[in-house]
């Protein structure tokens, strides 16, 4: 049993070709096999050359057109109309974000450490974007490419500095269009256009740093401490349709021109005039915070053992956090060396993702093309597409739905047409650790054709858990 | 004439009310429907039911005020004016069956959406303070409660949560799974306390499907109608639609959302057809936005917004609102506008006397721990 929690708890679901010896070894193993690069995501283009593509698109049609700028103030970028941005994405950015949600599957079925991709996956829920705003469609990957595998295994203020000042995030959280109410821009902008007066401040990214990614929502911060983020972080933006000196197009740069100048005052602390720095400073402390600690160790402890996590597992994570100044691999461990996360039956119900790629990984398919993003999408969870920044939910009430369930039984009866395993039967054991059912094992055995057999195995109740 | 301070919610109307001896728990099968529409990420109810004769308006507004002049509205009395993507909604205001409430919120007055969510679907005195839905625990109070409910909806949303099963449904692009298969799946789950009522609701659900278009709030409307039409369907739907959470590029983004909301009311009026006649549909948000347009044209989470109600049962053609006015001094922390008229209240008045329960027993059961007084008056009588 140890085994099956080990492969489906904390990994992706077993293989039919899996060698597993010692559970706790293994898992610990993966911090030493855990790829940050690996070869389907090296192949793809970065979030600098993608959004680069868009600016060169948005140029192009712009000439094609002889159309004016608007008048802007250095640093303030002219607006891009929507049919623009509906041609962008038809013609280029959906190709890129299948191209990517390819390579997030493909990476999942083979990856030499599951376990860490599955944190992966949990910390770019947490720090999530959501491909519903087409400005994020094309590169909604690379985030999770560029700003969370990187620092999946290193320490949560890396990974915090990482997320907020990545393009995806500065576009989806309307972070790029910020604009110090009293910066050089700002004041420009009002001479240039008494009409645009008032274009400036955006709160969105500052809200959600404090209420998401950091503190949580009962973390203690006030509207004012969002409103002295949301002027720190001004500055960052991306390099748009003005050429910024020889910062390459598409690229994130810290715009002194843009930034609110001044003093802050952020949770009771001073924070200087120190421009780029000030925001960075308040992001480490926001990280190291005992809010951020529980934060996160909440939604672990809740990710790996019960909706309801256990409040001693909660507390000991937390501490393991604080202790370790927000070392993620000892938070890692804890888990792994935790009681609770052992404790049988199953208690999670599985999510249309953690179900769909166990599904590919049962029937034991190596590399996935753009039928495997259609199939997460219509069990109820396309790739990068929560709705909001907010993230999934992480609880049996957010996906034991009875449509949700239908959909899971006709995926898996198309997927099983497609694949039918040899012999269901044999692989139950392997696939649940050894425990099948005697009503799933009726029912796989006494199946009209290996693909209905093979149907069955993906939707046994045994299947529908971690 | 505008409508101001017209509710009757004195002390003295609800006292009468609680003196009424009332039948209401033992009625039979009600042929009353019931749809809510769950608007996701704080709708700005300022540009919705827009207050065009608000000297403020404009100037708060700016880039993105409606001139309401030049058909950029349909105008409701002298004083607010639909969006003009509402036009729908606007001849069914006509008909006498839309109205808006407007300055209306529930009683929470932070800005988190997930805790403002947290409350519009849990009907609690705080987030995450009750664990199941109001729209479930006013299933309990319908006699035959366990057929009565249905998402359209991948997975149960809160708000529909609890003790009362209720079908989800949602249209899917995938081919249906066999009738053996499903027979078998059947027999699989018959002992899994999770799946097997699950699994029960899914076979219903399908069988009354026919459809494989994509989704969409209109054609998720069309589907809540072909349940709630059928003599022995269900009485209460609830849709979700997101996207209504517009820091920046309002004017694109919440015109196209509104024309979605608005074949949305007309596919269900449409869908229903003699049953509209028994219909209430309530779209509300969690909470409204910044009367002040932000730094990159959009607006903020704010405090306020407005309700929409449609259907043949609404004593409509009217605009409900206690008017704070959009004057910097009157709004709420000097930023949004200042609620009025309490949602809870607004729901359970409605939903009491549409569905003929009791005001003050529905207020307690569906918005615990609340203080509240149930609006009078919205229901044709």
């Amino acid at each position: 049993m140890r085994r099956a929690i080990a492969v489906n708890r904390f990994g992706l679901g077993s293989r039919p070709d899996d060698r597993i010896d010692d559970p706790r070894r293994w898992l610990l193993g993966q911090f030493d096999a855990f790829e940050p690069r690996p070869a389907p995501i090296a192949a793809l283009a970065d979030a600098t050359t993608n959004m680069a593509r868009y600016f060169d698109f948005v140029a192009a049609r712009r000439q094609a057109r002889a159309m004016q700028d608007a008048v802007t103030a250095p640093g303030v970028e002219p607006e891009v109309d929507a049919e623009t941005v509906h041609d962008f994405v038809r013609d280029h950015a959906r190709h890129i974000y299948a191209d990517q949600a390819v390579a997030r599957i493909t990476q999942s079925l083979t990856a030499p450490a599951p376990f860490v991709e599955r944190l992966v996956h949990f910390w770019a829920n947490h720090f999530a974007v959501s491909i519903d705003r087409f400005s994020t469609l094309g590169i909604a990957g690379n985030l999770e490419f560029e700003a969370v595998r990187p620092h999946v295994l290193g320490r949560f203020s890396d990974m915090l500095l990482a997320v907020e000042r990545h393009a995806a995030m500065l576009m989806y959280l309307d972070q790029f269009r910020s604009i110090g109410p009293e910066s050089a821009a700002a004041r420009r902008l009002a001479e240039l256009r008494p009409e645009a007066r008032g274009r400036g401040l955006n709160e969105n990214l500052a809200r959600e740093v404090l209420e998401l990614h950091t503190l949580g929502v009962d973390g203690g911060y006030t509207q004012a401490d969002v409103q002295e983020l949301a002027r720190a972080l001004t500055g960052w933006t991306i390099v748009g349709q003005r050429p910024v000196g020889d910062a390459p197009r598409g690229s994130v740069l810290f715009r002194p021109l843009l930034h609110e100048p001044g003093e802050r005052l952020l949770l009771g602390r001073r924070y200087a005039a120190t421009g780029e720095a000030q925001s960075r400073a308040m992001l480490a402390d926001l990280a190291l915070h005992p809010a951020t600690a529980r934060h996160l160790a909440t939604k672990l402890a809740r990710h790996f053992v019960a909706d309801d996590p256990p409040k001693p597992l909660v507390d000991r994570l937390a501490a393991a956090y604080s202790g370790s100044g927000g070392d993620l691999p000892t938070l890692y461990r804890v888990l792994i060396e935790a009681p609770e996360a052992w404790a049988t039956p199953l208690a999670k119900f599985k999510s249309p993702w953690d179900w769909s790629i166990s599904a590919l990984r049962g029937v034991g398919l190596r590399s996935a093309d753009r039928r495997a993003v259609r199939m997460v999408a219509e069990v109820g969870q396309p790739v990068w597409r929560p709705g909001s920044p907010a993230g999934w939910g992480d609880t049996a009430a957010t996906w034991a739905g009875s449509d949700a369930l239908m959909r899971r039984v006709e995926a898996a009866q198309q997927l099983a047409a497609l694949i039918p395993v040899a012999d269901a039967r044999a692989l139950a054991p392997l696939l649940f650790g050894g425990s099948v059912s005697p009503s799933t094992a009726a029912a796989i055995a006494g199946a009209e054709s290996p693909a209905q057999a093979t149907a069955l195995l993906l939707v046994a109740p045994e299947f529908q858990r971690r | 004439m505008p409508t101001r301070r017209s509710l009757i919610v004195g002390a003295g109307a609800g006292a009468l009310a609680s003196l009424m001896p009332t039948l209401a728990l033992a009625a039979p099968a009600t042929e009353r429907r019931f749809v809510f529409i769950l608007l996701r990420g704080g709708m700005d109810g300022l540009n919705t039911v827009i207050p065009y004769a608000d000297p403020a308006y404009a100037a708060a507004r700016r880039q993105l005020a409606i001139d309401v002049g030049e058909g950029g509205g349909h105008k409701l009395d002298g004083q607010f004016a639909l969006h003009p993507s509402l036009a729908r909604t606007a001849a069914l205001y006509g008909q006498g069956e839309a109205m808006a409430v407007h300055a209306v919120a529930t009683p929470y007055r932070d800005r988190s959406h997930f805790d403002a969510q947290n409350l519009l679907e849990t009907g609690g005195a705080r987030p995450h303070l009750v664990r199941d839905g109001w729209l479930n625990r006013l299933l309990a109070l319908l006699p035959d409660a366990g057929t009565r409910g249905v998402a359209l909806s991948p997975a149960l949303p809160l708000v529909a949560q609890g003790i009362v099963p209720v079908t989800t449904h949602a249209p899917s692009a995938l081919p249906g799974a066999s009738a053996d298969l499903i027979a078998r799946v059947g027999r699989l789950y018959a002992d899994d306390a999770l799946l097997q009522p699950l699994w029960a609701k899914a076979v219903e659900a399908r069988g009354l499907d026919g459809s494989g278009a994509a989704a969409g709030l209109p054609v998720l409307a069309k589907l809540a109608a072909g349940f709630l039409a059928k003599a022995d369907g269900a009485r209460v739907a609830v849709i979700e639609s997101d996207g209504w959470d517009t820091h920046a590029q309002q004017l694109i983004r919440h015109g196209i959302h509104l024309s979605h909301l608005d074949a949305a009311l007309g596919a269900l009026e449409d869908g229903l057809g003699a049953a509209w006649a028994d219909t209430l549909v309530i779209a509300a948000t969690e909470f409204g936005r910044t009367v002040a347009v932000n730094g990159t044209g959009g607006t903020d989470h704010g405090t306020a917004s407005a309700v929409l109600l449609a259907g043949g049962a609404v004593r409509g053609g009217r605009v409900v609102a206690d008017w704070p006015g959009l004057a910097p001094a009157a709004l709420h922390e000097g930023r949004d506008l200042r609620p009025t008229t309490d949602l809870y209240a607004l729901l359970a008045g409605a939903l009491a006397d549409h569905l003929a329960l009791d005001r003050e027993a529905a207020g307690r059961a569906l918005f615990p721990g609340a203080s509240i007084r149930p609006i009078e008056g919205l229901i044709r009588s």
